[in-house]
């Protein structure tokens, strides 16, 4: 390494001036109801709560509380609307709706994309290019399999299970809602969503959505509201089918209240992935990935490689590489088309990952973190590396979702492999090699429920997702999603 | 033995390696990392992303002019076209004189002298194709004295083609001896080396190609010849960048990048531009080491400077064809 010639070229010397998307195209109301029965409904208790802009903390909208009344009465309408509507139209007539959905959504891409951005904090490239696109791809891809069910690989004529009740995270609210509402609508059933405390405003755009799409009243009913109204609907009776993404910790303790009932249920939990990088991976593209790994929307991604695993022979060289490379991270207002990496969702998100970090360096790792100037107001974490980090360290083990990287070391693809495994998570794995044998070798041995190879947070909604172990159960896209809302 | 003992045997010196043999240059080539091509088009799409406004798009306009090789490479070229073409050169827009010079003026050899009196001693470059271009299929000998009488009629750069088909069947030392004569034969000018990635069709020839050629002795490692169906793209343009960061960083030297056919609009230029600056960075964002190989480039950049001066567009007839 020559420290002289380092120093000469600067990188990012052209400075780019602020190129901020227009909040006004949001249309933000300043507040909302409850979506209930094809309607915007006040919730009986008149109970209300703020959402925040994370990069500013100025208040957005006002949003309605359900309580256990208004929980019960969204489950009755989808439950009404399944009985009376849903379960005899035919699938053709369900694929004309989700095709109208996905129109709808990409027609209305460029606001979904600033109300996303505002609310959760996300850089708008991320939800304009990423987020708002996949969501709509995932609508098309189901109004695909609703008239195919039958040729899906459940049998002849495959039974939709009813009401499902899901319940979805903040770090990617509109794609999540997207993935749980598609696959069960195809496969007939009813839904009753409820989008994430921190994050409801582009769920209810989607309510506005669906009235113009015209799908029939009560079968799909979105519910805002805080931890209280998701287990309202976990306990419902009325319930047949819960689906859930977000914590390990939450979704246990939705298990335990599901394990008495007959309800089907899906799990879509945390993750603390591997990225395994040998000595003759593309060293370019593969700095790429790993950056793309654990900075894409701030690390708040279930699926993150948080988990830099690199072999020894050139551990050096990557982390030079990618302590250069993280120092060129944009990091700052969300809806400046140049950010990459933006505000931290919340406050109690923030204080989770200082809390986290810190221990870091109490245990001895050592500890990267960009220069970058960091916005007075909002929720701010610079991007952060962690070298010379062991297996037994909190940081190598439990999950951030923040960004922050830890960089482990490993000499055999033995050892890589068993550290890989060492964790009770099991959602994602990353393995970079220009050797296709040593991957599939790799692959096959990775307890991960997706494993991309020489890429990372790659998403398709024809590929199947989900993880294993303590990542949760159920796969979400691909012929595999359906199986989660089929009676099978 | 020791570790200062094993020093001895492998140099840790920052200077490039000596090539002394084929096997040696072999070896060194295909011992550099592959290029994963869904990688590197990911990234350069993302990059193309960038939104370059207000002063940093003025900035950048007048980077991007002052970094155009103006050229004119046709069977019709005339001496007159030629002497056009240095006046545009030099003033691009004479109605504004802050408007920077383009870096050179590009013609085939037989046009350099003519080119060299239009542009006198102004800090304008003449550069000369040469070595048989655009496809380099003639003798070395042809080749050399082809170089050799661009640079005595005056050419201070010379961009010369690579033997594709002699890189392509494996003959590395070939590629690599013709290029150490042609820069033995250019003497003081500059030399550029023509990769003809469209030619070379994968990323990872493209960087053994670019290495090859700075082992070699180039001043440049340039894209295509303008000539073939595939020229410069953004994803071998990011490859070549991170040819030569990595080859400063190996060996101290400072090789510059051009890339050259279908760049026309001021957008595909900035697009270049944020390449340049998120991947080799400042040492690359001035004409001595980044090159736009162009034409109508030049019109489109003048007419996006008037936009951003004036808030309207201009139209096209106000600048001068050539």
């Amino acid at each position: 390494m020559n420290e002289k010639n380092l120093a000469n070229s600067q990188l990012g010397a052209l400075v780019y001036d602020p190129a901020p998307e227009s909040a006004s195209i949001a249309r933000i109301k300043s507040s909302y109801g409850l979506f209930i029965d094809g309607a915007f409904t006040e919730a009986s208790a008149h109970e209300h709560f703020v959402t925040l802009n994370p990069a500013t903390e100025e208040v957005l909208a006002t949003v309605s509380r359900a309580s256990d009344a208004d929980v019960d009465r969204a489950v009755r309408s989808a439950r009404h609307a399944y009985e009376k509507v849903w379960s005899k139209t035919t699938g053709a007539e369900r694929a004309k709706y989700l095709f109208r959905i996905a129109r709808l959504i990409q027609e209305r891409s460029r606001e979904l994309a600033v109300v996303e951005t505002l609310d959760n904090g996300k850089p708008i490239r991320e939800s304009r290019d990423i987020d708002i696109p996949l969501a709509a791809a995932h609508f098309f891809y189901y109004a695909g399999w609703a008239d195919k069910l039958d040729h899906a690989g459940y049998g002849a004529s495959p039974q939709p299970l009813g009401v499902a009740g899901q319940i979805i995270p903040w770090n990617f609210p509109l794609l999540m809602a997207a993935w749980k509402l598609a696959p069960a609508l195809a496969a007939g059933n009813t839904c009753v969503l409820k989008p994430a405390e921190t994050t409801p405003l582009t769920a209810l755009v989607l309510a506005e959505i669906l009235e113009q799409a015209e799908l029939p009243s009560g079968v799909v009913n979105i519910i805002t509201g805080d931890g209280s109204t998701g287990a309202a609907l976990v306990e419902h009776p009325g319930v047949d089918k819960i689906a859930f993404t977000g914590s390990t910790e939450v979704g246990r303790l939705i298990q335990q209240r599901v394990a008495s009932s007959a309800k089907h249920l899906t799990l879509e939990l945390g993750g603390k992935g591997a990225n395994i990088v040998f000595e003759d991976a593309p060293i370019d593209e593969m700095i790429e990935g790993i950056i793309d790994g654990i900075f894409f929307n701030q690390g708040h991604v279930c699926c993150a490689g948080s988990r830099l695993l690199v072999q020894e022979s050139i551990a050096d060289e990557v982390l030079r590489r990618l302590v250069r490379r993280v120092e060129q991270l944009r990091v700052g207002d969300p809806m400046d088309k140049n950010t990459d990496v933006g505000a931290i969702n919340s406050a109690a998100q923030l204080a989770r990952i200082q809390e986290l970090t810190a221990f870091g360096e109490r245990e001895g790792a050592t500890r990267y973190s960009s220069a970058c100037t960091l916005p007075d107001k909002g929720y701010w974490f610079a991007p952060t590396v962690f070298a010379d980090v062991a297996q037994s360290h909190r940081i190598a083990r439990e999950e951030i979702f923040g960004p922050v990287l830890s960089v482990l070391t490993f000499r055999t693809p033995d050892e890589a492999v068993a550290k890989a495994n060492n964790t009770n998570y099991g959602l994602a794995c990353g393995v970079w090699s220009e050797k296709g044998s040593r991957t599939l070798w790799v692959a096959e041995r990775l307890r991960a429920g997706v494993i991309w190879a020489n890429t990372y947070n790659r998403f398709d909604p024809a590929s199947p997702f989900g993880g294993v172990r303590e990542s949760g159960f159920g796969r979400e896209g691909g012929r595999q999603g359906l199986e989660a809302y089929l009676n099978v | 033995m020791a570790p200062e003992e094993i020093g001895v045997i492998i140099a840790r010196s920052n200077d490039a390696p000596t090539i002394e043999s084929e096997a040696q240059l072999r070896a060194l080539l295909s011992g550099l990392s592959g290029v994963d091509a869904v990688g590197v088009e990911a990234r350069a799409a993302k990059l193309a992303t960038r939104s370059i406004k207000k002063s940093t798009k003025m900035t950048a306009i007048d980077l991007a002019i002052s970094m155009v090789d103006l050229t004119t490479l046709e069977g019709a070229d005339t001496p007159g076209r030629v002497r056009s073409l240095c006046t545009k050169a030099l003033r691009p827009d004479p109605r504004d004189l802050t408007v920077p010079s383009v870096a050179a003026v590009c013609v085939y050899p037989d046009l350099v002298a003519q080119a060299r009196t239009a542009l006198g001693d102004a800090n304008v470059s003449v550069a000369a194709v040469a070595t048989a271009f655009p496809s380099g299929r003639a003798s070395m000998a042809v080749k050399l004295l082809d170089v050799r009488e661009a640079v005595e009629a005056g050419a201070d750069e010379i961009d010369m083609v690579i033997d594709r088909g002699a890189f392509l069947a494996g003959r590395l030392g070939q590629v690599y001896e013709e290029i150490v004569a042609v820069k033995q034969a250019c003497g003081d000018a500059h030399l550029k080396v023509i990769l003809e990635t469209g030619e070379l069709v994968t990323y990872d020839n493209v960087r053994r190609a670019s290495w090859l050629a700075m082992l070699a002795g180039a001043d440049f490692i340039k894209t295509s010849t303008g000539k073939v169906a595939v020229n410069a793209t953004p994803p071998v343009a990011l490859v070549m960048l991170e040819a030569v960061r990595d080859f400063a960083e190996t060996s101290g030297r400072v090789v510059g990048v051009k890339v050259a056919g279908g760049i026309r609009s001021t957008k595909d230029a900035m697009k270049y531009l944020v390449i340049v600056n998120e991947t080799a960075g400042s040492a690359w964002l001035t004409p001595q080491r980044f090159r736009f190989g162009a034409s109508s480039l030049l019109n489109d950049l003048l007419m996006q400077r008037l936009k951003q001066q004036r808030g309207a567009y201009v139209r096209p007839d106000e600048f001068s064809g050539d």
